[in-house]
This record gives C-alpha cells, sequence and structure tokens, in this order.
C-alpha cells in the first residue's frame, strides 16, 4: 500500500493530499488540468519535492521529515507524457538504459517485447518512431528497469485519437499480463473507465474520492466531458446468453439488461457503458410497442441544464449505482420532473466495455 | 611552402598553446557552463557578464590587468614566487593562463547553450531509470552536449591560434617560448619581409577557413531532446 500525505506549493497552486493508494492493479489519478494529479505523481516518483510529507510504500518510508529518497533510488518505472526517448540512443539501448542500471533483473523482456510489438523497432533511431511507438517503448523501457510500480503521466494525452486507439489494447494487455501496480494519471474518462481499478479523483489540489473504480465512476460528476460524451459506468454480471438473437443477459443488483452478445462465460463480470444520449425517460414502464429492450425504474435526484435546451438528469437504481439520462429541457417540463420522482429509463443503447 | 625552422618553431608553439588551452578550457569550464545552465542564482548575471568580457575588451586591457595580477606585486605573482616558481609574465606558463582568460567565453558559452538547450525531462526520464546525478551527466547530458563541445573545442582552439595582442603583452616575444605564429608574422612584417608574411598568413587564412568550414559543415545540429 501506498501511503502519502503532503503538501506542495507553489506560486498559484497548492497540492494537499492525503491518500491510501492500494499496490495492485490499476490506480486512475484523475481530474481535470490543474487539479494536481501529474504533480503528486511526480511527488511519489521523487521528481517534486513536497514542502511538507511523508511517503511510505509498504511501510517502507521514501519520504519523511529526516528522509528523501532521491528518484533513482526509488523502484519505480515512469512514463511521461511525451515518452522523453534518448535522443542519442537508438531503440534497444534505450530500453537496455535501465536494465543495465537495475540492480534486479526484468524478467520476461522478450515477452514484453512482444507484448507492446516493438520487436521490429529494436535497431531503429527514436526521431523516426510515430507517437505511439514512442509510447510502446517508453513503457519496455520503464518495465525493462524492473520496476515495483509502474507510474504512467497521461499516457495518451499527447496523442491522436487513432494512435489512442491503438496504444489502448497494449495498455489492456500490460495489465492482464502483469502483476504490477499501475499508477495511470488521466484526465480523460474513456481511458479511466477502461483501465482503473481504483480511482482517485482530484480537484484543486484536493482529493476528492478515492475508492473502487466501479463504486467511484457511477458517481464522478464529469464536468470535464464533452457533453456528447457523458456516460455512466456500471458493474454488471453477465446471466446467460441467447445464440438465437445473439444477446445476452446482464444483472445490475436486481436488474436485468439485454445487451448484445459478449463473449464471455456466464458469471463474469462486465463494464457497461451508457450513454448518456442513449438514455429516455418515460412515466410509463409498458412500451411494448417500441424497439427498445431495456427499460430501468429509476429514481430522480439529479437535474441539471447543462447547455442551453439540454437538460442532464441524474438517476438512481434503487440505492445504487447512478445512471445519467440527457434530455431537452422542453422533455424535462412536460415529464414535470422533480426531485425523487419515480422514472422509467429506457436504454437505447449498452455497450460492453473489454 | 617554404618555412623557415623559427616559422615552425612558431607554429609548434601555437599548436602547443592552443592545445592546452583548449583542454584546460573544456576541463575548468564545464563546470562554469553547466552551472550557468541550471543556476536560479542572483549572481548568474555577473558570472555571465565576466565569462563574456573577453569578447569586448581590447586584449591590452586584458594584457595589461593580466601583467599587473601576475607581475611581481600582484597577488598572483606573489603566490607564484612564494611558491618559488617566479613571475609569469613573458613565460609559456603565463601565456597559457593569458589564452585561457581570453577564450573563455567561446568555450563557455557554446557549452552552456547546448545544456540549456536539453529537456529536463531526459534528466528526470534518467533518474527514473536508476541513473544517480553523476551518471546522468555523463550518459544523458554529455551526449547530448556533444554538438557544444565540439564547437566549444573547436572555437576555443581556433580563438587560441589567433590571438595577438594578449600574447603580445604577457608572453613579449621570445623565441621557443613565446613566439607564436602571430607574433611572428608581426616580426616579419615589422621587418618589411612581406613574402615570409605571406608564407605564414596564408597558413593561418586557410586553417581557419578550413577549422570553421568542417565545423559548420558536419557538427549535427540536435534539436531538442524529446
Amino acid at each position: 500500500m501506498i501511503e502519502a500525505d503532503l503538501t506542495l506549493t507553489l506560486p498559484g497552486f497548492e497540492l494537499e493530499a492525503r491518500l491510501e493508494l492500494p499496490l495492485h492493479g490499476v490506480t486512475a489519478l484523475f481530474g481535470p488540468s490543474g487539479s494536481g494529479k501529474s504533480t503528486l505523481l511526480r511527488c511519489i516518483a521523487g521528481l517534486a519535492r513536497p514542502q511538507r510529507g511523508r511517503i511510505t510504500v509498504n511501510d517502507v518510508v521514501w519520504q519523511d521529515e529526516k528522509t528523501f529518497v532521491p528518484p533513482h533510488q526509488r523502484p519505480i518505472g515512469m512514463v511521461f507524457q511525451d515518452a522523453a526517448l534518448f535522443p542519442h540512443l537508438n531503440v534497444q539501448q534505450n530500453l537496455d538504459f535501465g536494465a543495465k542500471r537495475s540492480k534486479t533483473k526484468a524478467s520476461g523482456t522478450d515477452n514484453l517485447i512482444e507484448l507492446l510489438g516493438i520487436a521490429h523497432l529494436l535497431t531503429r533511431r527514436t526521431d523516426t518512431l510515430s507517437g505511439g511507438e514512442k509510447q510502446r517503448v517508453a513503457i519496455a523501457r520503464a518495465l525493462f528497469s524492473a520496476p515495483q510500480m509502474l507510474l504512467l503521466d497521461e499516457p495518451l494525452a499527447a496523442l491522436d485519437a487513432q494512435r489512442k486507439s491503438e496504444l489502448l489494447p497494449y495498455l489492456d494487455a500490460l495489465h492482464q499480463e502483469l502483476d504490477l501496480p499501475v499508477l495511470y494519471v488521466s484526465h480523460a474518462p474513456e481511458e479511466v473507465a477502461r483501465l482503473a481499478d481504483h480511482i482517485v479523483q482530484l480537484s484543486n489540489g484536493r482529493v476528492v474520492r478515492s475508492g473502487a473504480a466501479m463504486e467511484i465512476f457511477p458517481y464522478l460528476q464529469l464536468p470535464f466531458t464533452q457533453e456528447e460524451g457523458i456516460f455512466t459506468l456500471l458493474p454488471a454480471t453477465i446471466e446467460l446468453h441467447d445464440s438465437y438473437d445473439h444477446l445476452t443477459q446482464v444483472s445490475i443488483g436486481a436488474h436485468r439488461l439485454w445487451v448484445r452478445y459478449i463473449d464471455k462465460p456466464v458469471g463474469s463480470a462486465v463494464r457497461l457503458r451508457l450513454l448518456a444520449r442513449d438514455i429516455s425517460l418515460s412515466l410509463d414502464p409498458g412500451a411494448r410497442e417500441s424497439s427498445i429492450l431495456n427499460t430501468l425504474r429509476t429514481e430522480v435526484v439529479g437535474m441539471e441544464e447543462t447547455a442551453p435546451g439540454r437538460t442532464l438528469v441524474k438517476l438512481a437504481l434503487d440505492d445504487g449505482p447512478l445512471l445519467m439520462s440527457r434530455i431537452t429541457t422542453r422533455s424535462a417540463r412536460s415529464l414535470q420532473l422533480r426531485l425523487g420522482q419515480e422514472i422509467y429509463a429506457q436504454i437505447k443503447g449498452v455497450a460492453p466495455l473489454e | 611552402m617554404n618555412f623557415s625552422p623559427s616559422d615552425w618553431s612558431a607554429i609548434r608553439l601555437t599548436l602547443e598553446l592552443a592545445t592546452l588551452a583548449t583542454a584546460l578550457l573544456i576541463l575548468l569550464g564545464t563546470p562554469v557552463a553547466w552551472w550557468l545552465a541550471h543556476t536560479r542564482s542572483r549572481i548568474k548575471p555577473v558570472v555571465v557578464s565576466l565569462v563574456a568580457m573577453p569578447l569586448v575588451l581590447p586584449p591590452s586591457v586584458i594584457g595589461f590587468y593580466l601583467l599587473v595580477f601576475m607581475g611581481p606585486n600582484g597577488p598572483l605573482g606573489q603566490l607564484t614566487q612564494s611558491l618559488g616558481i617566479g613571475t609569469l609574465p613573458f613565460t609559456f606558463g603565463g601565456l597559457l593562463i593569458a589564452s585561457c582568460i581570453y577564450s573563455t567565453p567561446f568555450v563557455i558559452q557554446p557549452l552552456q547553450n547546448a545544456f540549456e538547450a536539453i529537456d529536463d525531462r531526459m534528466y528526470e526520464a534518467a533518474a527514473t531509470l536508476r541513473a544517480g546525478p553523476l551518471d546522468r551527466f555523463f550518459n544523458v547530458a554529455v551526449p547530448l552536449a556533444k554538438p557544444g563541445f565540439l564547437t566549444a573545442a573547436v572555437l576555443g582552439f581556433a580563438h587560441t591560434v589567433g590571438e595577438f595582442g594578449v600574447v603580445l603583452m604577457i608572453g613579449g616575444n621570445i623565441p621557443d617560448k613565446t613566439r607564436v605564429v602571430s607574433v611572428q608574422i608581426y616580426d616579419y612584417v615589422e621587418a618589411l619581409e612581406y613574402s615570409e608574411a605571406h608564407r605564414l598568413a596564408m597558413l593561418m587564412l586557410i586553417f581557419s577557413f578550413i577549422v570553421l568550414f568542417l565545423l559548420y559543415t558536419f557538427n549535427p545540429t540536435r534539436k531538442k531532446g524529446g
């Protein structure tokens, strides 16, 4: 477990964070730019030095009043937003840089080269690589130094959408194959939704929320997302498959939903992504004469006009997870929506993640 | 070209002086350049100005103060006398010190520029890959600043070869000890031996052109690391 309690003051910014992070799975440090998430990561790496603070990792002190372990003595691997490969070394030499200096030798480095798809790049100069290739090499370089944890500072932020979607499967694969704790700084909810097991939400240099991804994610307010893309994430379990219609039924607590076929055994956990714009509201549960397969009974717990004429309605499923529905403000008025009201959410589209 | 023995002696002396001065300047100038590239100290502008002074001062001014400084009553002169070395003016040692001071900006400025151009991310990445401070300096900073080192060495060397005023004031004109090529040329001109002067002057001209040509042709300028 990483325990951190630190204060770092820069001109015009103060980070005051106190948190405990698990040393397994992917922990996302999530928040808008300027929220202090990268600074927090840099403090853990030892690249930034908080004026006051204590950082321990599995009870080993990395920093307290008397101690400051310099970054080169912390068993970390770090990947920067811009990859930060050494331009005077080729790809293989970049990989060897950390490997040579590490006391413990990384195991399965060949496998890693395979996993990240960089075998054909080893003799290349780094300035001939694409952005996505650079990041893959940077990740491999960090892992070659046999770190006890991997720190990723917005590794996708410098990439365009195309490269991002190219790199994400590699991150997925790492997540599945390596038993290495990862701290992942990101401001993109899609990345967090896809990769994170734990989420720490930061805002203005403070920790707002921290906990398991499935518990935290539905409660995250997402003012930093494009309104078009607002979605919630629901943890679900696969109940049964209908191979005739190519559908899978999943359960969320006592509720059942039909989604398109998911190639996983019954009983598996999946994450569902529900876009707010794909959820419409009705006062009437019936809707038999409709193409909508899924209707959930919910309660209105919040309403906000996020853009002229558009209202975002927050809905609670029993006492559990939240859904969000984006409707027109006129509909909200004609339905006479008010807090605490019972309403039926008609779900047009559900996408399983992974 | 038909050089006389005294020409050859002057050429040899010039090369010796320039080589030693360049080596010394790289050795002593690198830490200064590194410090200048990274410090936020308030005295940085003072040091930068001092380093740049030889660019604007007449060599006679530098020569004059060095003469006083190294002379029998100067602080360095008293020190060298008490050490039993005598005084430095009109010796090769004195000439070497004067050359170093005169060529300082030509070595420190390219090094400082090269260090400043290296993205801090490079050192941070190296640190997270277990490289300590010295390791980072020798295996990240130095290779990335290689073009700067090359420029510094070439300019320092060429500038020392080309100095005249300071040499004359500090070194005088002692054959085999302080009579470098530029002074030899001066002597020939004074004696109206123009063809002898022309031989050496042409040598200097060609040398300077070739050195600068090679520098600007082959020195790779690397973009900021990333």
